[in-house]
């Protein structure tokens, strides 16, 4: 697997924890909402990674 | 005037006081904005978040060889520019300035560095931030090839976080001026009302 990836991690944790904390106020809903959005981010890139990898392996 | 923003369910009410100077303070130093409002947990979560993606930018960018920092700069350079009698097309624009001026104060070295003679370095700042030299290339124009010749390998990942860093940056200031954003759109009193009317004649109808 590209090491590369590892960059998205930061990446990921800062925007949920920025976009969940423009809904909240207080910092335990911002936690909970952050963590759903960074799992949301982390699946739809792993169904991305899928699709190209499989397509890769077609071409 | 100070204003106060509709919070979402279960949560006191939050005092904006002025909400342009608070936008203001967000867009200078991500986190200030929110620091005037006393809303000091979120404050500190954006200057983090927000600091932390620009500045691993920033290094993710930097090499000894180009200098630090140069991933962010100012430059609109674009058109023929004349230079001893030659007619030189120049080729260098930088839009992703556009994004990463949303962090504010972080991204206002590269305005100075603009405006400083492109031919030295600047005093105190050196390189950091610098527009690069324009060169020659093959078809005669000239473009920044003095600093993405040599520039590192994750360049333009620097470049990407430092953008998104300064994108951040405008919700943190929509929060100051505006208040978290409401998970679910407030119901319409009308449509409340016309429900009730439903229910009403619903019942009459009933009862006959």
């Amino acid at each position: 697997m590209n090491n590369d990836l590892w960059y998205a991690l930061p990446l990921v944790i800062s925007v949920s924890l920025v976009y969940a904390a423009t809904r909240h106020e207080q910092m335990g809903p911002i936690l909970s909402h952050a963590f759903r959005i960074g799992a949301w981010i982390v699946g739809f890139m792993a169904v991305i990674f899928a699709v190209l990898f499989l397509v890769s392996l077609r071409v | 005037m100070p204003e106060t923003s509709p919070p979402p369910a279960q949560s006191p009410p939050i005092r904006l006081k002025d909400p342009a100077i608070a936008g203001f303070l967000a867009w200078l130093v991500p986190g200030l904005g929110h620091l005037y409002q006393g809303r000091n947990a979120k404050a500190g979560l954006f200057f983090v978040c927000i600091l932390g993606t620009f500045l691993y930018g920033l290094s993710l960018g930097s090499k000894e060889e180009i200098g630090w920092g140069r991933v962010v700069y100012f430059s609109f350079r674009q058109g023929v520019k004349q230079t001893n009698g030659q007619r030189l097309y120049e080729n260098d624009l930088r839009l992703h300035y556009l994004f990463q001026v949303g962090a504010g104060l972080l991204a206002m070295p590269a305005l100075i560095q603009a405006a400083w003679d492109p031919t030295g370095e600047h005093p105190l700042l050196g390189r950091f931030m610098a527009p690069p030299k324009l060169e020659m290339n093959d078809q005669g124009q000239l473009v920044a090839k003095e600093l993405y010749k040599q520039a590192p390998r994750l360049f333009d990942l620097g470049t990407t976080y430092t953008m998104i860093a300064g994108l951040l940056n405008i919700l943190a200031i929509y929060d100051a001026c505006c208040g978290p954003v409401p998970l679910e759109l407030p119901k319409r009193k009308e449509d409340d009302d016309e429900k009730e009317k439903k229910k009403d004649t619903a019942a009459a109808e009933d009862g006959q």
